[in-house]
C-alpha cells in the first residue's frame, strides 16, 4: 500500500529498462522515412501498378517508344499539377487552371505569329498567367468568395472570353519548330524529349521552395489553420493571393510547353487538363482538407494518371476499359493515402 | 518610478454597434506582472488582440516605450518586443514544432530560403530551457500528437524565443493539469526575475493573485478597480469585489431569500 502522507519512490517500466540514447525518430533513415512518408506511398502505388502492367504485356512495356510518348505530354501535367499542390495545401482549389493555361497559350502564339522571338512569347504568356492568377486570387481573397465557385466561374468566362475573340479560330505556328527556344525547351536529344527535363527541373525547385523556403511554410500554415497564422503576423490574404499567382504562373509554363509541343494553339487549349491534373493532385497524396501535402508525390500523380491510359491499351485490354481502370486506381490509392496519413485537429 | 513600457490611451472596439471596450486606459511597466480579470465577456481578450495587433482598434492610443506607434499590427507588436500566448495558442496542429516556433518569423537567409538547420537547433534550446525534456518528442514532431500541457508549452516556447519585453499570457493555466500549471507558473517567475514584463489573464483568481504585482479588473469593456498587490488584503477581497461591484448579480444569491 502507498501511503499518501508519504508516498515510497517507484521506478517506471521506462526508467529501468536503459534510457536510448537517441529517439527512435531521430534516427537519420527513420527521420528520412517519416519527412518522405507521403510520396513514399505514391511512389510504391506507381512501381506496383507499373509491375502490373509489365507482367501483363512485357513486350509493350519495354519498348522506349512508349515511354517517349507519355514523356512528352507529361510535363504540360506537372506544371499544372505541382502548383495546385500548393493552392491545395492552402485550403483552397482552384478549377480556373485550363483557361488561364488557355489564356497564357494564346498570348505566346499571337507574339510568335507576330514575328516576334518565342523568348519575347513565354515572358507574354507568363505575365499574362501570373496576370490572371493575381485577379483569380484576388477575387477569391478579397470578395471573400468560395474558391470552388469562383474559380469554376472565371473557368467559364475565361474559356468564353478566349472564344468571342477568337472567333474560336486556331493558330499555327509553323515556323516554331526552327527557333532556338523550341531546341532548347521542346526538342529532342538521344531520344528523351527536352521538356520532361525542365519540367522535373521545374518540380524539384517547386518541392524546395515548398518544404524549405518561406513561402512554402507559409502556404503550410496558412492552409492548416488561417486564424492561429493571422494571430501570427502572417499576411494570411497575401499568402492566399500569391499562391494563386504561382498556379498561374504553372498554367502559362503548362500553356507554352503544349503549344511547342503540337506548333499549334487551340481555342480549347487545356480544357482537356482540369480533371486528370485535379487527380494527379490528390492521388500523389495531398489530402483535401488543406495543412499538408507533397508536391514530389503530386509529380509521380501525374507520371500514374498518365500512365494509366497507356497502360490499360498496352495491357491488351481495349479502350472501353480505360475510364473503368482510372477510376479504380484513383479509388484505391485514396484508400492507400487515408491508411498512410492520420489527420490531426 | 519605474520604466514605462507599454501603454494604452483611450482604446475603444466596437463590433458594428456592440461596444467590446470603451476607453481603455492601461499601462505596463518594466517587470512587473499585471494580473487581468474579469467574467466572461468583459473585453479582456479583446483588449489582448489589440495588444497582440490581431484587432485594430476603433479609436485611442498605443504607445511603446513613450512613443506612439502608428499602424499598429500583428507584426510591429512583435517588432515591439510583445509576444502573446493566445487562448487558442495559435498553433498549426499538423505542422512540426519547428515551425510553429517560427510562424510569422520564419528564419531565413538568401532569397528567403529557409535555415533549417538553426531553427532546429533554436526549437530545441527553447523546448529544454522551458522544461519540456520528455523525450517522447523531438522539434519535428507533428503539434497535433502532443497533449494540452506540451502544446502550451510551444506555445510559450515560441513567446519566449525573442527575449520579449512584455509577454501576454492569456488564460494560461486553463485545461492544464496541476503538475503543468505549476510549470507554467514556475516559468512566470523566471520571465519576471529576468527584469521582463507579463500581463496575465486567468480566470481563477487565486492564481492570478498568486502571481501578480497589480490587478486591472475589466467588466463589461471598462476598467473599474485597478489596485497593486500591497493594497488587496487577499484574495477573497478581489473574489468579493467581482461579486458586488463588478457584477452585482450577487444580489441574488441563495442566501438573500
Amino acid at each position: 500500500m502507498t501511503d499518501i502522507a508519504e508516498p515510497k519512490p517507484f521506478k517506471r517500466r521506462h526508467e529501468t529498462m536503459g534510457a536510448d540514447p537517441i529517439h527512435p525518430a531521430e534516427r537519420p533513415l527513420r527521420r528520412l522515412f517519416l519527412a518522405n512518408r507521403a510520396w513514399l506511398g505514391t511512389l510504391g502505388v506507381f512501381v506496383a501498378m507499373m509491375a502490373i502492367f509489365i507482367v501483363a504485356n512485357p513486350r509493350v512495356f519495354s519498348s522506349w517508344g512508349l515511354y517517349a510518348s507519355v514523356l512528352t505530354t507529361l510535363p504540360v501535367a506537372l506544371f499544372l499539377t505541382v502548383p495546385l499542390v500548393y493552392i491545395v495545401t492552402a485550403a483552397e482549389i482552384d478549377l480556373s487552371f485550363p483557361a488561364t493555361m488557355g489564356f497564357a497559350a494564346w498570348i505566346f502564339a499571337l507574339v510568335v505569329q507576330a514575328g516576334y522571338d518565342p523568348f519575347l512569347g513565354i515572358v507574354a504568356a507568363i505575365v499574362t498567367g501570373m496576370a490572371l492568377g493575381l485577379l483569380v486570387g484576388s477575387l477569391v481573397v478579397y470578395a471573400n468568395l468560395s474558391s470552388l465557385i469562383a474559380t469554376l466561374g472565371m473557368n467559364f468566362m475565361l474559356r468564353g472570353l478566349i472564344l468571342m475573340l477568337t472567333q474560336s479560330k486556331s493558330i499555327a505556328l509553323v515556323t516554331l519548330d526552327q527557333s532556338w527556344a523550341y531546341r532548347i525547351f521542346s526538342s529532342q536529344v538521344y531520344g528523351v524529349p527536352l521538356q520532361i527535363l525542365w519540367a522535373l527541373a521545374f518540380v524539384f525547385v517547386c518541392a524546395l521552395l515548398y518544404n524549405r523556403h518561406r513561402f512554402g511554410v507559409q502556404v503550410h500554415v496558412v492552409g492548416d489553420n488561417p486564424d492561429s497564422a493571422n494571430e501570427m503576423g502572417v499576411d494570411v490574404n497575401r499568402v492566399r493571393v500569391k499562391a494563386f499567382v504561382f498556379m498561374g504562373l504553372g498554367a502559362a509554363l503548362a500553356g507554352v510547353f503544349s503549344t511547342m509541343i503540337n506548333f499549334t494553339w487551340w481555342p480549347t487549349s487545356g480544357d482537356g487538363y482540369l480533371l486528370p491534373v485535379l487527380a494527379s493532385v490528390f492521388v500523389g497524396g495531398t489530402p483535401t482538407w488543406g495543412g499538408i501535402g507533397t508536391v514530389v508525390g503530386g509529380g509521380i500523380g501525374a507520371l500514374i494518371v498518365s500512365f494509366i491510359q497507356t497502360g490499360v491499351v498496352g495491357a491488351g485490354l481495349s479502350g472501353f476499359y480505360v475510364q473503368f481502370f482510372n477510376g479504380l486506381i484513383i479509388i484505391l490509392s485514396l484508400i492507400g493515402h487515408r491508411w498512410n496519413q492520420i489527420r490531426y485537429r | 518610478m519605474a520604466e514605462r513600457l507599454i501603454e494604452l490611451r483611450d482604446i475603444a472596439k466596437s463590433f458594428g454597434r456592440v461596444y467590446a471596450l470603451g476607453g481603455i486606459n492601461l499601462h505596463v511597466d518594466k517587470g512587473e506582472v499585471v494580473g487581468l480579470i474579469g467574467d466572461n465577456g468583459a473585453g479582456k481578450s479583446t483588449l489582448i488582440k489589440i495588444l497582440a495587433g490581431v484587432l485594430k482598434p476603433t479609436s485611442g492610443e498605443i504607445l511603446v516605450r513613450g512613443q506612439p506607434v502608428a499602424n499598429w499590427n500583428a507584426a510591429r507588436s512583435r517588432e515591439a518586443g510583445i509576444e502573446t500566448v493566445f487562448q487558442d495558442r495559435a498553433l498549426a496542429v499538423q505542422q512540426t514544432i519547428v515551425t510553429n516556433i517560427f510562424m510569422g518569423r520564419e528564419l531565413s537567409g538568401f532569397f528567403g530560403w529557409l535555415r533549417v538547420a538553426e531553427e532546429e537547433r533554436e526549437a530545441r534550446r527553447l523546448m529544454r530551457e522551458i522544461g519540456f525534456t520528455s523525450r517522447v518528442f523531438t522539434p519535428q514532431s507533428i503539434v497535433g500528437q502532443l497533449s494540452g500541457g506540451e502544446r502550451q508549452g510551444v506555445a510559450i516556447a515560441r513567446a519566449i524565443y525573442k527575449q520579449a519585453d512584455l509577454i501576454i499570457l492569456d488564460e494560461p493555466t486553463t485545461a492544464l493539469s496541476l503538475t503543468e500549471t505549476e510549470k507554467v507558473f514556475h516559468f512566470i517567475r523566471q520571465v519576471k526575475a529576468s527584469g521582463r514584463s507579463i500581463i496575465f489573464i486567468g480566470h481563477n483568481i487565486y492564481h492570478v493573485f498568486d502571481i501578480a504585482d497589480r490587478f486591472v479588473v475589466l467588466d463589461r469593456g471598462a476598467v473599474v478597480l485597478e489596485t497593486t498587490r500591497a493594497e488587496t488584503a487577499s484574495a477573497e477581497q478581489l473574489i468579493n469585489f467581482m461579486q458586488r461591484v463588478a457584477h452585482p448579480v450577487a444580489n441574488t444569491v441563495a442566501g438573500a431569500r
